[in-house]
């Protein structure tokens, strides 16, 4: 694979790499990507009245374009496995609004019928087993996954996305050595958002250059620019036919920013954690207006056609925010039914 | 019946449904060696090839990471951890992730990993190479904990958990592997949250769950030369709990002694006397329950200290004849 090194000064139009994506598959990227920035932007609005919807949210506005990527490239049957962040991937793999709206609130519709929250989310049935909290803590269980496919001598891939923190938790090299050493069919996402929590890339790690470090393992690794969503979905593209086809693991850094604090509605500027213009320097990286404008520029898609996009999305969502408003909170009778399965 | 080793009870079911569920495969640290657990695993590198009897490098949470991925892609693994101590480094993948799958996504997919834990103590090994954690493992929600004494129900349970939907932990010690028992030579199951009686008795209920077991039937034996008639109950599981087993023998004697290999603060003894002082038999007792565990230290390394640390019959007999005094 091709080593592409990632730098501020990228060029922030898209690549001409982008005559090789078939138009339809653009499209899709494009109603995929604005689906989860609005859908975020809806929560982020829901979560400042602090009525209803109050479980804790970490907002991936600013990110889209790398769930989008590399969730186009796969199958039902490929399984991803998120983070605490995981309304955008949840989104990228096809999951249902309302159910995920409905979980947010904390209801018996929700995905995990108001157990898990914006941070357990999951939807087995198209290939999101599940999201966990524990920084890291996905990352062996995709390549467990993995390592089930192979065994079940299927051509799925697992796929594990996890942030900057992960880099600094023991769990992620033990994942790569396994992963490596048994050539499993795993592509491990690293969403490098520069910031771990409150704490920025450069106070964690003693080297930031993320995609270095897998090469002991001997794992295919290298750095992106993830607000490139055309970049994303080539790279994710070529690292899942490498699982597919038997080649084994690749880890993937995507250079993005998320635009809110690390969680909740609000920016963080207030608190002094990062600078207004750094997060104005991303916000002119946004993936989302960066495939817009190519998209006109190659007369892809009109303004008109945009606009009913953004609007049927609005109304999706709407509906999303009645249907979880109005589901009926877990009966209490159940609580304690499904810790164990009963067959 | 044929008679064979817990340790051979152990190897011919891990042999038999390995055979039987294409589902079913051995992951951890060891299990290709011929002697880090015992001889357990013989022969089935040999029979089912490296693809499904994995040694792996001592990446312990990250390897039941794995074990949890190919148990939710439809897999049932067996993860072995030679020792317990070593399961410390996996708590976060047993506890956050594995314990809590199922129930925290909904009911979704379940998390059919059987955890086999063993616990190795004793010949001066020390504090990090001895350790009996069944109670930080009973304590959390989502974890069925069974623990044989019996080369039978070594054999049954094991078959048990894998067959199970659940995570189960199954722990044995190898200070069991030498017992001799019978043992049918087909598959069968011992079902989980099933105690047994090991010995019917009148005056005092021994309550206790693997090598202790062993230790209590001995102290029952010595008793019995004394006309104390002791009744000795082996829970098997400790999660589910056979609380009807242990109520009804409760209620009999009247008296309790709880021998755990474990420590005694917040352990597995804790819990069973705190179930029977919550219960109506709390008025029945006739003298207060008496718990027979470790110390609340490390484990020495010397052989004199250790001699002193670890319960044994002599200790479960001298609290059965206390709680007599009563």
């Amino acid at each position: 694979m091709v080593q592409k090194v990632w730098s501020r000064g990228a060029n922030q139009t898209l690549s001409l790499l982008a005559s090789d994506v078939p138009t339809d598959v653009l499209q899709k990227m494009y109603v995929t990507m604005v689906k989860i920035r609005k859908f975020e932007e809806k929560v982020a609005e829901l979560l400042c009245t602090r009525e209803e919807l109050t479980t804790p949210c970490h907002l991936y506005i600013g990110q889209e374009a790398v769930a989008t990527g590399v969730c186009t490239n796969l199958k039902k049957d490929d399984w991803v496995f998120s983070t605490h962040r995981s309304h955008g991937h949840f989104i990228a793999k096809g999951g249902d609004l309302k159910s995920l709206m409905a979980e947010l609130y904390c209801k018996k519709t929700g995905c995990s019928k108001g157990r898990g929250g914006s941070m357990h989310v999951a939807a087995a049935n198209i290939g999101l087993p599940g999201s966990s909290a524990i920084v890291g803590g996905t990352i062996p269980i995709a390549v467990g996954t993995a390592l089930a496919f192979s065994m079940q001598q299927n051509d799925s891939v697992a796929v594990a996305f996890f942030g900057d923190g992960a880099v600094s938790e023991g769990i992620l090299y033990e994942a790569l050595n396994f992963a490596a050493l048994k050539k499993l069919p795993v592509i491990f996402v690293c969403e490098n958002n520069l910031y771990c929590t409150h704490l920025p890339v450069v106070e964690c790690l003693s080297d930031t250059n993320i995609y270095r470090k897998p090469k002991v393992f001997g794992v295919s690794s290298l750095r992106i620019d993830g607000n490139n969503i055309i970049e994303v979905y080539e790279t994710a593209k070529e690292a899942v036919g490498n699982a597919r086809s038997g080649k084994g693991p690749t880890l993937i850094e995507c250079m993005t920013y998320r635009w809110l604090g690390h969680v909740g509605p609000y920016d963080d500027l207030d608190k002094g954690l990062r600078t207004k213009e750094e997060v104005d320097r991303w916000m002119r990286r946004d993936p989302i207006q960066r495939l817009e404008k190519f998209l006109l520029k190659q007369r892809i898609m009109s303004e008109k056609e945009m606009d009913k996009i953004r609007r049927d999305i609005s109304e999706e969502i709407e509906q999303a925010v009645n249907f979880a408003k109005k589901s009926p909170h877990p009966d209490e009778e159940n609580l304690l039914r499904e810790v164990f399965k009963t067959t | 019946m044929r008679k064979i080793s817990f340790a051979e009870a152990i190897n011919e079911a891990l042999h038999q449904i390995i055979a039987k569920y294409d589902k079913a495969f051995l992951i951890g640290q060891g299990v290709t060696s011929p002697w880090y657990v015992g001889s357990t695993t013989v022969g089935l590198v040999q029979k089912f090839g490296p693809d499904r009897i994995i040694d792996t490098p001592t990446s312990e949470n990250g390897i039941t990471g794995v074990a949890l991925g190919a148990a939710l892609a439809g897999m049932h693994p067996i993860l072995c951890f030679p020792r317990m101590d070593f399961m410390h480094y996996a708590m976060d993948q047993i506890a956050n992730h594995i314990a809590n799958w199922y129930f925290m996504f909904g009911g979704q997919l379940s998390a059919p990993v059987t955890i086999w834990a063993i616990i190795n103590r004793g010949g001066e090994q020390a504090a990090q190479h001895s350790q009996a954690l069944q109670a930080v493992f009973t304590h959390i929600p989502g974890l069925k904990v069974v623990l044989p004494s019996t080369p039978y129900d070594a054999k049954g349970l094991l078959c048990a958990a894998v067959q199970d939907e659940n995570p189960v932990m199954y722990i044995d010690d190898r200070w069991l592997y030498q017992q001799i028992g019978e043992v049918p030579e087909k598959l069968y199951s011992v079902p989980i949250g099933k105690g047994v009686v090991r010995r019917k008795g009148e005056d005092v209920t021994i309550v206790a769950t693997s090598y202790m077991v062993h230790e209590a039937m001995k102290a029952a034996e010595s008793l019995d030369k004394n006309q104390v008639d002791a009744e000795v109950i082996d829970l098997l599981s400790l999660k589910p709990l056979d609380e009807g087993l242990l109520f009804a023998s409760v209620k009999k004697t009247g008296r309790l002694v709880i021998a755990d290999g474990g420590w005694k603060t917040c352990g597995i003894s804790a819990e069973i006397s705190a179930r029977i002082i919550e219960s109506d038999l709390f008025k029945m007792l006739k003298a207060p329950v008496i718990r027979v565990t470790l110390p609340d230290a490390p484990a020495p390394a010397s052989k004199v200290l250790e001699k002193v640390y670890y319960p044994n019959a002599e200790k479960i007999a001298r609290a059965v004849n206390k709680i007599l005094e009563k």
